[in-house]
Protein backbone atom coordinates (compact mmCIF):
# COMPACT_ATOMS: atom_id res chain seq x y z
CA UNK A 1 0.00 0.00 0.00
CA UNK A 2 1.46 3.30 -0.87
CA UNK A 3 1.88 6.21 1.24
CA UNK A 4 -1.10 8.16 -0.24
CA UNK A 5 -3.52 5.08 -0.06
CA UNK A 6 -2.26 5.30 3.96
CA UNK A 7 -3.04 8.57 3.75
CA UNK A 8 -6.32 8.72 2.13
CA UNK A 9 -7.31 5.72 4.43
CA UNK A 10 -6.36 7.49 7.72
CA UNK A 11 -8.36 10.34 6.57
CA UNK A 12 -11.58 7.80 6.35
CA UNK A 13 -10.90 6.22 9.47
CA UNK A 14 -10.84 9.94 11.31
CA UNK A 15 -14.22 10.68 9.52
CA UNK A 16 -15.39 7.10 10.39
CA UNK A 17 -14.69 8.29 13.90
CA UNK A 18 -16.61 11.14 13.38
CA UNK A 19 -19.67 9.00 12.07
CA UNK A 20 -20.08 6.61 14.56
CA UNK A 21 -22.56 7.01 17.52
CA UNK A 22 -20.10 8.08 20.59
CA UNK A 23 -20.46 9.69 24.10
CA UNK A 24 -18.44 12.28 22.28
CA UNK A 25 -19.88 12.64 18.84
CA UNK A 26 -23.37 13.02 20.65
CA UNK A 27 -22.35 16.43 22.47
CA UNK A 28 -23.02 19.38 21.07
CA UNK A 29 -20.20 20.64 18.54
CA UNK A 30 -20.25 24.46 20.84
CA UNK A 31 -19.84 22.18 24.04
CA UNK A 32 -16.48 20.70 22.48
CA UNK A 33 -15.01 23.80 20.37
CA UNK A 34 -15.52 26.03 23.90
CA UNK A 35 -13.97 23.11 25.82
CA UNK A 36 -11.00 22.50 23.35
CA UNK A 37 -10.79 26.44 23.10
CA UNK A 38 -10.44 26.56 27.34
CA UNK A 39 -7.84 24.11 27.07
CA UNK A 40 -5.75 25.49 24.96
CA UNK A 41 -5.87 28.52 26.70
CA UNK A 42 -5.18 26.77 29.98
CA UNK A 43 -1.84 25.53 28.33
CA UNK A 44 -0.04 28.41 27.24
CA UNK A 45 -0.75 30.04 29.95
CA UNK A 46 1.79 28.33 31.79
CA UNK A 47 5.32 29.44 32.62
CA UNK A 48 7.68 28.70 29.75
CA UNK A 49 9.46 26.30 31.85
CA UNK A 50 6.80 24.74 32.93
CA UNK A 51 7.04 20.45 32.38
CA UNK A 52 5.40 18.30 34.91
CA UNK A 53 3.36 20.67 35.76
CA UNK A 54 1.57 20.37 32.39
CA UNK A 55 1.46 16.62 32.62
CA UNK A 56 -2.04 16.14 34.10
CA UNK A 57 -3.18 17.68 31.12
CA UNK A 58 -2.59 14.88 29.12
CA UNK A 59 -5.37 13.35 30.82
CA UNK A 60 -7.65 15.33 28.83
CA UNK A 61 -6.79 14.34 25.06
CA UNK A 62 -6.43 10.48 26.75
CA UNK A 63 -10.44 11.10 27.92
CA UNK A 64 -11.68 12.61 24.53
CA UNK A 65 -10.16 9.70 22.52
CA UNK A 66 -11.68 6.66 24.82
CA UNK A 67 -15.15 8.98 24.54
CA UNK A 68 -14.68 8.87 20.98
CA UNK A 69 -13.58 5.56 20.43
CA UNK A 70 -10.83 7.12 18.26
CA UNK A 71 -7.72 5.42 17.94
CA UNK A 72 -4.84 7.17 19.24
CA UNK A 73 -2.35 5.53 17.07
CA UNK A 74 -3.97 7.73 13.66
CA UNK A 75 -3.60 10.49 15.82
CA UNK A 76 0.01 10.47 17.56
CA UNK A 77 1.01 9.63 13.89
CA UNK A 78 -0.61 13.14 12.50
CA UNK A 79 0.81 15.03 15.61
CA UNK A 80 4.41 13.32 15.02
CA UNK A 81 4.24 14.65 11.28
CA UNK A 82 3.50 18.12 12.35
CA UNK A 83 5.89 17.65 15.13
CA UNK A 84 8.79 19.41 12.90
CA UNK A 85 7.12 22.65 12.87
CA UNK A 86 7.51 22.64 17.36
CA UNK A 87 10.63 21.39 16.88
CA UNK A 88 11.43 24.51 14.90
CA UNK A 89 10.43 26.80 17.15
CA UNK A 90 12.44 25.12 20.53
CA UNK A 91 15.19 24.03 18.69
CA UNK A 92 17.73 26.83 19.65
CA UNK A 93 16.33 27.70 23.27
CA UNK A 94 19.10 25.10 24.94
CA UNK A 95 22.30 27.51 23.24
CA UNK A 96 20.60 30.88 23.53
CA UNK A 97 19.30 30.19 27.58
CA UNK A 98 21.99 28.16 29.18
CA UNK A 99 20.65 29.68 32.44
CA UNK A 100 21.04 26.47 34.90
CA UNK A 101 18.18 25.08 36.50
CA UNK A 102 18.27 22.97 39.80
CA UNK A 103 16.22 19.20 39.07
CA UNK A 104 14.88 17.53 42.29
CA UNK A 105 17.75 15.00 43.26
CA UNK A 106 20.33 17.50 43.21
CA UNK A 107 20.42 17.25 39.38
CA UNK A 108 20.84 20.75 36.89
CA UNK A 109 19.68 21.40 33.47
CA UNK A 110 20.16 24.25 31.38
CA UNK A 111 16.50 26.21 30.95
CA UNK A 112 16.63 26.14 27.45
CA UNK A 113 16.49 22.42 27.39
CA UNK A 114 13.67 23.04 29.99
CA UNK A 115 11.65 25.26 27.46
CA UNK A 116 12.18 23.18 24.41
CA UNK A 117 10.76 20.09 26.39
CA UNK A 118 7.56 22.64 27.33
CA UNK A 119 7.53 23.68 23.77
CA UNK A 120 6.94 20.14 22.76
CA UNK A 121 4.42 19.49 25.35
CA UNK A 122 2.06 22.09 24.70
CA UNK A 123 2.00 21.23 20.86
CA UNK A 124 1.61 17.44 21.57
CA UNK A 125 -1.38 18.18 24.43
CA UNK A 126 -3.03 21.65 21.81
CA UNK A 127 -2.48 19.68 18.83
CA UNK A 128 -3.72 16.10 19.44
CA UNK A 129 -6.92 17.49 21.54
CA UNK A 130 -7.84 19.92 18.63
CA UNK A 131 -7.36 16.29 16.16
CA UNK A 132 -9.43 15.09 18.06
CA UNK A 133 -12.20 17.50 18.27
CA UNK A 134 -12.13 17.08 14.18
CA UNK A 135 -11.98 12.94 14.72
CA UNK A 136 -14.74 13.58 17.24
CA UNK A 137 -17.32 15.58 15.42
CA UNK A 138 -16.36 15.91 11.83
CA UNK A 139 -15.93 18.57 9.83
CA UNK A 140 -19.47 19.80 8.90
CA UNK A 141 -21.19 20.27 12.65
CA UNK A 142 -17.52 21.88 13.69
CA UNK A 143 -18.39 24.25 10.92
CA UNK A 144 -21.99 24.53 12.03
CA UNK A 145 -20.95 25.05 15.93
CA UNK A 146 -18.57 27.62 14.65
CA UNK A 147 -21.04 29.34 13.61
CA UNK A 148 -23.30 29.16 15.80
CA UNK A 149 -20.38 30.55 18.15
CA UNK A 150 -20.36 33.61 15.84
CA UNK A 151 -17.43 32.62 13.41
CA UNK A 152 -18.08 33.99 10.32
CA UNK A 153 -19.46 32.23 7.19
CA UNK A 154 -16.65 33.02 5.23
CA UNK A 155 -13.98 31.34 7.40
CA UNK A 156 -16.29 27.75 8.10
CA UNK A 157 -16.86 27.53 4.29
CA UNK A 158 -13.35 28.14 3.68
CA UNK A 159 -12.48 25.20 6.29
CA UNK A 160 -15.11 22.89 4.86
CA UNK A 161 -13.97 23.98 1.27
CA UNK A 162 -10.31 23.06 2.07
CA UNK A 163 -11.25 19.65 3.38
CA UNK A 164 -13.21 18.88 0.43
CA UNK A 165 -10.38 19.73 -2.02
CA UNK A 166 -7.42 18.18 0.60
CA UNK A 167 -9.90 15.19 -0.30
CA UNK A 168 -9.62 15.82 -4.29
CA UNK A 169 -5.79 16.25 -4.24
CA UNK A 170 -5.29 13.40 -2.07
CA UNK A 171 -7.12 11.44 -4.73
CA UNK A 172 -5.75 12.28 -7.67
CA UNK A 173 -2.15 12.54 -5.86
CA UNK A 174 -3.16 8.36 -5.14
CA UNK A 175 -4.01 7.97 -8.84
CA UNK A 176 -1.24 9.25 -10.32
CA UNK A 177 1.73 7.59 -8.13
CA UNK A 178 -0.40 3.90 -8.99
CA UNK A 179 -0.11 5.22 -12.29
CA UNK A 180 3.38 5.96 -12.33
CA UNK A 181 4.49 3.06 -10.05
CA UNK A 182 2.61 0.70 -12.23
CA UNK A 183 5.19 1.71 -15.45
CA UNK A 184 7.87 3.58 -13.52
CA UNK A 185 8.89 2.04 -10.55
CA UNK A 186 9.34 4.03 -7.34
CA UNK A 187 9.23 7.51 -7.14
CA UNK A 188 12.28 7.45 -5.46
CA UNK A 189 15.12 8.94 -7.13
CA UNK A 190 13.38 10.31 -9.87
CA UNK A 191 14.54 13.23 -11.88
CA UNK A 192 13.52 16.82 -10.72
CA UNK A 193 12.42 17.44 -14.14
CA UNK A 194 9.69 14.38 -14.14
CA UNK A 195 9.00 15.50 -10.46
CA UNK A 196 8.15 19.27 -11.64
CA UNK A 197 6.61 17.44 -14.58
CA UNK A 198 4.69 15.32 -11.81
CA UNK A 199 3.70 18.02 -9.54
CA UNK A 200 2.39 20.27 -12.79
CA UNK A 201 0.27 17.39 -13.89
CA UNK A 202 -1.18 16.93 -10.68
CA UNK A 203 -2.14 20.79 -9.76
CA UNK A 204 -3.59 20.91 -13.48
CA UNK A 205 -5.75 18.19 -12.61
CA UNK A 206 -6.77 18.40 -9.00
CA UNK A 207 -7.78 22.20 -10.62
CA UNK A 208 -9.78 20.34 -13.63
CA UNK A 209 -11.74 18.01 -10.63
CA UNK A 210 -12.48 20.88 -8.29
CA UNK A 211 -13.88 22.51 -11.30
CA UNK A 212 -16.31 19.94 -11.59
CA UNK A 213 -16.68 19.62 -7.67
CA UNK A 214 -17.77 23.34 -8.05
CA UNK A 215 -20.10 22.90 -11.18
CA UNK A 216 -21.81 20.23 -8.98
CA UNK A 217 -22.46 22.69 -5.87
CA UNK A 218 -23.39 25.36 -8.35
CA UNK A 219 -25.75 22.78 -10.09
CA UNK A 220 -27.47 22.10 -6.71
CA UNK A 221 -28.40 25.82 -6.19
CA UNK A 222 -25.09 26.72 -4.08
CA UNK A 223 -24.75 30.54 -3.85
CA UNK A 224 -21.76 30.71 -2.07
CA UNK A 225 -23.31 29.78 1.38
CA UNK A 226 -23.21 26.15 2.35
CA UNK A 227 -26.78 25.38 4.34
CA UNK A 228 -27.13 24.84 8.09
CA UNK A 229 -28.36 21.91 9.27
CA UNK A 230 -28.52 22.56 12.47
CA UNK A 231 -30.08 19.51 14.37
CA UNK A 232 -28.15 19.92 17.49
CA UNK A 233 -29.13 20.88 21.14
CA UNK A 234 -27.40 21.84 24.43
CA UNK A 235 -28.37 19.32 26.53
CA UNK A 236 -27.59 19.24 30.52
CA UNK A 237 -24.79 16.32 29.19
CA UNK A 238 -23.72 19.19 27.16
CA UNK A 239 -23.19 21.95 30.36
CA UNK A 240 -21.95 19.14 32.24
CA UNK A 241 -18.64 18.59 29.87
CA UNK A 242 -17.90 21.73 29.81
CA UNK A 243 -17.86 22.80 33.30
CA UNK A 244 -16.64 19.39 34.27
CA UNK A 245 -13.52 19.68 32.39
CA UNK A 246 -13.02 23.71 32.70
CA UNK A 247 -13.25 22.88 36.69
CA UNK A 248 -10.43 20.30 35.72
CA UNK A 249 -8.46 23.02 34.09
CA UNK A 250 -8.46 25.31 36.80
CA UNK A 251 -7.68 23.01 39.01
CA UNK A 252 -4.58 21.64 37.19
CA UNK A 253 -3.80 25.79 36.55
CA UNK A 254 -4.00 26.12 39.89
CA UNK A 255 -2.51 23.46 41.97
CA UNK A 256 0.93 22.11 40.71
CA UNK A 257 -0.57 18.31 40.72
CA UNK A 258 2.28 15.66 40.75
CA UNK A 259 4.19 18.11 43.54
CA UNK A 260 1.44 17.84 45.40
CA UNK A 261 0.61 14.06 44.66
CA UNK A 262 4.68 13.87 45.28
CA UNK A 263 4.08 15.55 48.53
CA UNK A 264 1.28 13.51 50.02
CA UNK A 265 3.10 10.43 48.94
CA UNK A 266 6.45 11.73 50.46
CA UNK A 267 4.19 11.73 53.52
CA UNK A 268 2.50 8.32 53.29
CA UNK A 269 5.93 7.01 52.79
CA UNK A 270 7.10 9.48 56.23
CA UNK B 1 -48.13 20.73 -29.50
CA UNK B 2 -47.12 21.94 -26.00
CA UNK B 3 -45.09 24.79 -25.50
CA UNK B 4 -40.97 23.70 -25.31
CA UNK B 5 -40.35 23.19 -21.44
CA UNK B 6 -36.63 23.94 -23.00
CA UNK B 7 -35.24 26.17 -26.09
CA UNK B 8 -31.65 25.72 -27.26
CA UNK B 9 -31.35 28.54 -29.70
CA UNK B 10 -28.06 29.76 -32.34
CA UNK B 11 -25.67 28.19 -29.24
CA UNK B 12 -21.75 28.43 -29.55
CA UNK B 13 -19.19 27.96 -27.00
CA UNK B 14 -15.65 28.57 -26.93
CA UNK B 15 -13.32 27.60 -24.47
CA UNK B 16 -10.89 30.60 -22.66
CA UNK B 17 -8.22 28.38 -24.61
CA UNK B 18 -10.00 29.55 -27.84
CA UNK B 19 -11.41 26.12 -28.17
CA UNK B 20 -14.98 26.51 -30.10
CA UNK B 21 -17.24 23.44 -28.47
CA UNK B 22 -20.70 24.45 -30.03
CA UNK B 23 -21.44 25.93 -33.23
CA UNK B 24 -25.06 26.68 -33.31
CA UNK B 25 -27.12 24.50 -32.01
CA UNK B 26 -30.59 24.97 -32.05
CA UNK B 27 -33.57 22.79 -30.35
CA UNK B 28 -36.43 22.41 -28.50
CA UNK B 29 -37.64 20.07 -25.64
CA UNK B 30 -41.29 19.64 -24.80
CA UNK B 31 -42.32 18.80 -21.33
CA UNK B 32 -42.18 14.82 -20.59
CA UNK B 33 -40.06 14.43 -23.58
CA UNK B 34 -36.78 11.71 -22.78
CA UNK B 35 -34.13 13.35 -25.19
CA UNK B 36 -30.69 11.27 -25.96
CA UNK B 37 -27.61 13.40 -27.08
CA UNK B 38 -25.05 11.08 -28.57
CA UNK B 39 -21.45 11.68 -30.14
CA UNK B 40 -18.25 10.73 -30.05
CA UNK B 41 -15.26 11.50 -27.18
CA UNK B 42 -15.24 15.61 -27.91
CA UNK B 43 -18.16 16.16 -29.49
CA UNK B 44 -19.43 18.72 -26.92
CA UNK B 45 -22.03 16.52 -25.18
CA UNK B 46 -20.78 17.65 -21.56
CA UNK B 47 -20.50 21.14 -23.10
CA UNK B 48 -23.46 21.86 -23.91
CA UNK B 49 -25.38 20.09 -21.07
CA UNK B 50 -23.51 22.48 -18.78
CA UNK B 51 -25.08 25.75 -20.62
CA UNK B 52 -28.72 24.06 -19.65
CA UNK B 53 -28.39 24.86 -16.39
CA UNK B 54 -26.06 28.03 -16.54
CA UNK B 55 -23.32 26.35 -15.35
CA UNK B 56 -21.59 27.82 -18.80
CA UNK B 57 -23.10 31.01 -20.20
CA UNK B 58 -23.68 31.38 -23.59
CA UNK B 59 -21.28 33.54 -25.92
CA UNK B 60 -23.64 33.38 -28.71
CA UNK B 61 -27.08 32.32 -29.21
CA UNK B 62 -29.09 31.74 -26.03
CA UNK B 63 -30.69 28.99 -23.86
CA UNK B 64 -34.74 29.32 -22.75
CA UNK B 65 -35.81 27.29 -19.85
CA UNK B 66 -40.01 27.86 -19.20
CA UNK B 67 -39.81 31.12 -21.36
CA UNK B 68 -36.61 32.67 -19.25
CA UNK B 69 -33.90 33.05 -20.99
CA UNK B 70 -31.18 32.18 -18.77
CA UNK B 71 -28.93 35.21 -18.11
CA UNK B 72 -26.61 35.26 -14.58
CA UNK B 73 -29.64 37.43 -13.13
CA UNK B 74 -31.63 34.25 -13.38
CA UNK B 75 -29.22 31.44 -12.55
CA UNK B 76 -30.53 30.12 -9.32
CA UNK B 77 -34.05 30.09 -10.55
CA UNK B 78 -32.86 28.19 -13.51
CA UNK B 79 -30.98 25.66 -11.05
CA UNK B 80 -34.44 24.54 -9.51
CA UNK B 81 -36.00 24.11 -12.93
CA UNK B 82 -32.84 21.81 -14.57
CA UNK B 83 -31.61 19.22 -11.96
CA UNK B 84 -28.37 17.85 -13.42
CA UNK B 85 -26.39 15.11 -12.68
CA UNK B 86 -22.68 14.78 -13.09
CA UNK B 87 -20.79 12.30 -14.88
CA UNK B 88 -18.52 11.08 -11.68
CA UNK B 89 -20.97 10.95 -8.65
CA UNK B 90 -17.86 11.38 -6.82
CA UNK B 91 -17.89 14.96 -7.93
CA UNK B 92 -21.31 15.73 -6.72
CA UNK B 93 -20.89 13.75 -3.32
CA UNK B 94 -19.34 15.49 -0.21
CA UNK B 95 -21.22 15.49 3.06
CA UNK B 96 -20.81 13.49 5.58
CA UNK B 97 -23.86 11.62 5.23
CA UNK B 98 -25.88 10.57 2.24
CA UNK B 99 -29.17 12.17 3.80
CA UNK B 100 -27.16 15.47 3.94
CA UNK B 101 -26.00 15.28 0.70
CA UNK B 102 -29.44 14.74 -0.73
CA UNK B 103 -30.64 17.85 1.60
CA UNK B 104 -27.60 19.70 0.11
CA UNK B 105 -29.46 21.41 -3.06
CA UNK B 106 -33.29 21.49 -1.39
CA UNK B 107 -31.47 23.51 1.57
CA UNK B 108 -29.92 25.85 -0.90
CA UNK B 109 -33.24 26.47 -1.61
CA UNK B 110 -34.21 27.60 1.23
CA UNK B 111 -36.69 25.27 2.16
CA UNK B 112 -38.38 24.43 5.91
CA UNK B 113 -36.07 21.83 7.64
CA UNK B 114 -39.28 19.60 7.81
CA UNK B 115 -40.03 20.26 3.65
CA UNK B 116 -36.28 19.00 3.62
CA UNK B 117 -36.63 15.91 5.28
CA UNK B 118 -39.46 15.13 3.32
CA UNK B 119 -37.97 15.67 0.32
CA UNK B 120 -35.37 13.70 1.22
CA UNK B 121 -37.23 11.05 2.34
CA UNK B 122 -39.08 11.02 -0.71
CA UNK B 123 -36.44 11.32 -3.05
CA UNK B 124 -34.00 8.21 -1.76
CA UNK B 125 -37.34 6.10 -1.82
CA UNK B 126 -37.84 7.17 -5.77
CA UNK B 127 -34.09 5.69 -6.14
CA UNK B 128 -33.95 2.91 -3.59
CA UNK B 129 -31.59 4.13 -1.56
CA UNK B 130 -33.34 4.99 1.70
CA UNK B 131 -31.26 2.70 3.62
CA UNK B 132 -28.19 4.40 2.91
CA UNK B 133 -29.65 8.02 4.44
CA UNK B 134 -26.79 7.43 7.56
CA UNK B 135 -24.37 5.96 5.64
CA UNK B 136 -21.18 7.72 4.22
CA UNK B 137 -21.34 8.36 0.68
CA UNK B 138 -17.43 7.67 0.21
CA UNK B 139 -18.19 3.75 1.51
CA UNK B 140 -20.56 3.16 -1.37
CA UNK B 141 -20.78 1.27 -3.82
CA UNK B 142 -20.71 2.81 -7.26
CA UNK B 143 -24.31 1.71 -8.34
CA UNK B 144 -24.85 3.21 -4.71
CA UNK B 145 -23.28 6.85 -5.60
CA UNK B 146 -24.93 6.96 -8.24
CA UNK B 147 -28.81 6.66 -7.11
CA UNK B 148 -27.72 9.05 -4.04
CA UNK B 149 -26.45 11.48 -6.88
CA UNK B 150 -29.97 11.13 -8.72
CA UNK B 151 -31.90 11.56 -5.60
CA UNK B 152 -29.91 14.75 -4.82
CA UNK B 153 -31.13 16.11 -8.17
CA UNK B 154 -34.63 14.86 -7.52
CA UNK B 155 -34.97 16.39 -3.89
CA UNK B 156 -34.93 19.29 -5.70
CA UNK B 157 -38.06 18.87 -7.70
CA UNK B 158 -36.93 20.18 -11.13
CA UNK B 159 -38.76 20.12 -14.36
CA UNK B 160 -35.72 18.67 -16.17
CA UNK B 161 -33.70 16.39 -15.67
CA UNK B 162 -30.09 16.57 -17.39
CA UNK B 163 -27.70 13.37 -16.91
CA UNK B 164 -24.16 13.09 -17.97
CA UNK B 165 -22.93 9.47 -18.68
CA UNK B 166 -25.54 8.57 -16.18
CA UNK B 167 -24.67 4.65 -16.73
CA UNK B 168 -20.69 5.15 -16.91
CA UNK B 169 -19.08 2.70 -14.48
CA UNK B 170 -22.19 0.62 -13.70
CA UNK B 171 -22.37 -2.88 -13.13
CA UNK B 172 -25.61 -5.00 -15.57
CA UNK B 173 -27.60 -4.99 -12.53
CA UNK B 174 -27.36 -1.58 -11.37
CA UNK B 175 -27.19 -0.32 -14.96
CA UNK B 176 -30.74 -2.18 -15.22
CA UNK B 177 -32.36 -0.41 -12.47
CA UNK B 178 -31.14 3.20 -13.63
CA UNK B 179 -32.70 1.88 -16.61
CA UNK B 180 -35.80 0.96 -14.98
CA UNK B 181 -35.58 4.68 -13.25
CA UNK B 182 -35.12 7.07 -16.04
CA UNK B 183 -38.12 5.14 -17.86
CA UNK B 184 -40.56 5.68 -14.85
CA UNK B 185 -39.13 9.34 -13.99
CA UNK B 186 -42.01 12.08 -14.85
CA UNK B 187 -39.43 14.39 -15.66
CA UNK B 188 -38.37 16.21 -18.99
CA UNK B 189 -35.20 14.22 -19.36
CA UNK B 190 -31.79 15.03 -21.45
CA UNK B 191 -29.67 12.09 -21.20
CA UNK B 192 -25.90 12.61 -23.12
CA UNK B 193 -24.50 8.81 -23.06
CA UNK B 194 -22.18 6.28 -25.23
CA UNK B 195 -24.66 3.60 -23.83
CA UNK B 196 -26.87 3.58 -27.45
CA UNK B 197 -28.97 0.64 -25.70
CA UNK B 198 -29.86 2.78 -22.97
CA UNK B 199 -30.91 5.76 -24.88
CA UNK B 200 -32.86 3.42 -27.02
CA UNK B 201 -34.47 1.93 -24.29
CA UNK B 202 -35.15 5.32 -22.69
CA UNK B 203 -35.67 7.84 -24.72
CA UNK B 204 -38.32 8.49 -27.47
CA UNK B 205 -36.12 11.22 -29.72
CA UNK B 206 -32.36 11.21 -30.08
CA UNK B 207 -29.86 14.67 -31.03
CA UNK B 208 -26.60 14.01 -32.76
CA UNK B 209 -23.30 16.15 -32.03
CA UNK B 210 -20.41 15.57 -34.27
CA UNK B 211 -17.45 18.17 -33.93
CA UNK B 212 -19.74 20.56 -31.84
CA UNK B 213 -22.62 21.08 -34.42
CA UNK B 214 -25.85 19.01 -34.01
CA UNK B 215 -26.18 17.20 -37.50
CA UNK B 216 -29.06 14.88 -36.66
CA UNK B 217 -32.76 15.14 -34.68
CA UNK B 218 -34.46 12.26 -34.58
CA UNK B 219 -36.61 8.86 -33.14
CA UNK B 220 -34.09 6.30 -32.03
CA UNK B 221 -34.98 3.98 -34.76
CA UNK B 222 -34.31 6.36 -37.69
CA UNK B 223 -31.01 7.57 -36.06
CA UNK B 224 -30.00 3.84 -35.74
CA UNK B 225 -31.01 2.54 -38.97
CA UNK B 226 -28.71 5.69 -40.88
CA UNK B 227 -25.14 3.37 -40.67
CA UNK B 228 -24.13 6.30 -42.83
CA UNK B 229 -24.49 9.13 -39.86
CA UNK B 230 -23.01 7.06 -37.32
CA UNK B 231 -20.47 6.03 -38.94
CA UNK B 232 -19.28 9.99 -40.11
CA UNK B 233 -20.36 10.90 -36.33
CA UNK B 234 -18.07 7.47 -35.25
CA UNK B 235 -20.91 5.87 -33.48
CA UNK B 236 -21.99 2.24 -33.73
CA UNK B 237 -25.72 0.76 -33.99
CA UNK B 238 -26.90 -0.84 -30.22
CA UNK B 239 -25.36 -3.35 -29.40
CA UNK B 240 -29.30 -4.98 -29.21
CA UNK B 241 -29.36 -3.73 -32.57
CA UNK B 242 -25.74 -5.47 -33.94
CA UNK B 243 -26.49 -8.86 -32.11
CA UNK B 244 -29.61 -9.01 -34.68
CA UNK B 245 -29.22 -11.10 -37.33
Amino acid sequence: MCNRDAALREIASLQDAAARDTPLGRLDPRAKILTVLGFAVVVVSFDRYAVTALLPLALFPLGLAAAGCIPLGVILRKVLIASPFALMVGLFNPWFDTQSVALAGGLHIGAGWLSLASIVIRFVLTVSATLLLVAGTGVVPLCHGLRALGVPPALTQQLLLLQRYTLVLTGEATRMQLAHALRGGALRGLPLAQWASLLGHLLLRALQRAQRVHQAMLSRGFAGALPVANSYGWHSCDTLFLLGCSAFFVLVRGVHLPQALGAVLLRVAA
Amino acid sequence: MSAPVLEVCALAFAYPDGQQALFDVSFAVTAGEAVGIIGSNGAGKSTLLLHLNGVHQAAQGHVVVNGQVVSRGNVQQVRRSVGMVFQDPDDQLFMPTVADDVAFGPSNMGLSTSEVASRVAQALDAVGAAHLAQRAPYRLSGGEKRAVALAGVLAMRPDVLVLDEPSAALDPLARRRLIHWLRELPHTRLIASHDLDLVQDVCSRVLVLREGRLVADGTPAAIFADAALLQRCHLEPPLRQQAKP
